[in-house]
């Protein structure tokens, strides 16, 4: 683990559900670290999978995807989506040799400011422990 | 009389099935010959690599290039060819994504050579002798290629013209390629030359087009239905994300589409974009009633998903190997 590690986070969050609860966080003023960039999407069952890898082999040392509770998708069932796809993708970062943690999916409603900040919290401070991913790609071309 | 044009062929890291597609044309080729000398062909033809530095810039109206490229000699000969040739073809899955070698990846030079050389239990080599790239024996120095950590598809190491993917490229767009070559109506550069469908378009099983995937399923655990399409049993099929223009003979063989025609146009990461498929149509019907340890359970079925979602295109897709530490 380097020295002032800070840890790079991608957070993909749902706009109904956890990006308003990430907003709730601000205005009720609740601190918590600035490592997670945060990215509005409509659902997170729209997050692609080949967005998230490409995440990491541009740089992030941990990407999380913040969804609607089971049962409360503004569309019915994209979160459903959501938990098999981030199922599977870490099964391949089993075998790409990137640690399953660094990909994390969480249910945070609109309500739950508190709930947002204490998990970034968390989740920075747990990938600061594991370290930084250096998915050292080497050569593109030979 | 036109002049005949002359075409090359040369094999990389390759399984040699390529060369057998060529040949699988059958009396087409007396059509190619008629009008095309073929000045390269390792596998078939006599002629060294010190003809082929002899010729001029350019002198290969097209070469036919197929395998990845994983050692010195390859990249050496990859360079080569560029050079000799008016146009390169990246022909065949390897040579386009890196294709079954490109599964090397998951491991890299040192873990290969181990295993190959010392720790295989079929391997006697007592004094733990590997490779060298160069050896001073008693008659001279030999060498050897240099082995890369990593496998790469052919347009990593230098520029290529056109695509024929397929593993092997199917004799329908093989003939459908030199056709074109000779008629002089070749698309713009960098096109693969493959319809821009998914399987999924041309499948005569592809009937429902809401589809619903009620289990993952080994192909050997069940009897696959002739007919039905084999997401609907159960059966990973890439069909969804792999192009179209192999005529489904797999699928005409009862067996499910393995992706080695690459992805379909709009997508770049073939194993992404069917991993991302799957879950949109794996048990559709219950999936409100599902734990996390259900869809665990369900998704561990998958005991191999870099082998399965990534079998032809791991050297190119968006994490292209196992992380080094």
């Amino acid at each position: 683990m380097s020295e002032g590690f800070e840890p790079r986070i991608v957070g993909f969050l749902c706009n109904w559900c956890t990006y308003a609860g990430a907003d709730l966080a601000g205005t009720s003023r609740l601190q918590y670290p600035t490592n997670m960039r945060a990215i509005r999407v409509m659902c997170s069952g729209s997050v692609d999978p080949a967005l998230v890898l490409q995440a990491f082999r541009d740089g992030a040392d941990a990407v999380f995807i913040g969804g609607c509770h089971p049962g409360d998708c503004h569309y019915q069932s994209g979160n459903y989506k959501a938990l098999k796809r981030t199922m599977m993708v870490r099964n391949l970062m089993k075998q790409l040799g990137i640690e399953e943690e660094r990909f994390r999916l969480e249910w945070i409603s609109a309500a739950e400011g508190a709930k947002f900040a204490q998990v970034v919290r968390e989740y920075t401070e747990r990938i600061r422990h594991l370290g930084p991913l250096n998915l050292a790609q080497p050569a593109a071309r030979v | 009389m036109p002049d005949k044009l002359k075409f090359g062929f040369y094999w990389a890291a390759s399984c040699g099935g390529c060369e057998v597609a060529v040949l699988d044309v059958n009396e087409k080729i007396l059509d190619v010959v008629a009008k095309a000398d073929i000045v390269l062909w390792p596998v078939a033809i006599d002629v060294k690599y010190d003809d082929v530095r002899a010729m001029p810039d350019r002198f290969m109206d097209v070469c036919f290039f197929n395998g990845s490229v994983r050692n010195s000699e390859q990249e050496e000969m990859a360079k080569l060819m560029r050079q000799k040739s008016n146009a390169l073809v990246a022909f065949g899955s390897c040579a386009q994504y890196g294709g079954i070698p490109g599964l090397a990846n998951l491991q890299g030079r040192k873990a290969i050579l181990e295993t190959a050389y010392r720790s295989e239990p079929s391997v006697e080599n007592p004094a733990g002798t590997m490779p060298e790239t160069r050896f001073r024996a008693k008659e001279g120095e030999l060498t050897l290629p240099k082995f890369f950590d990593q496998v790469f598809p052919l347009d990593r190491v230098v520029d290529v013209d056109y695509y024929l993917p397929g593993c092997p490229p199917p004799v329908p767009l093989i003939l459908g390629a030199v056709t074109a070559i000779f008629e002089g109506n070749l698309p713009p550069k960098g096109t693969v030359l493959a319809p821009a469908k998914t399987l999924c378009d041309e499948c005569v099983r592809n009937v429902h087009v809401a589809k619903k995937m009620p289990d993952i399923k080994r192909t050997w655990e069940i009897q696959a239905d002739m007919e039905k399409c084999f997401l609907e049993q159960g059966i990973i099929c890439m069909g969804p994300a792999t192009r179209a223009g192999c005529q489904t003979r797999c699928i005409n063989g009862n067996h499910p589409c393995t992706g080695c025609m690459g992805p379909s146009p709009e997508v770049t990461d073939q194993g992404a974009r069917m991993i991302s498929a799957l879950s949109g149509i794996l048990r559709v019907d219950d999936e409100k009633n599902l734990s996390e340890q259900d869809v665990a359970a369900l998704m561990n079925k998958i005991k191999d998903p870099a082998g399965t979602f990534y079998t032809y295109g791991l050297a190119s897709a968006t994490v292209n190997q196992r992380r080094r530490k």
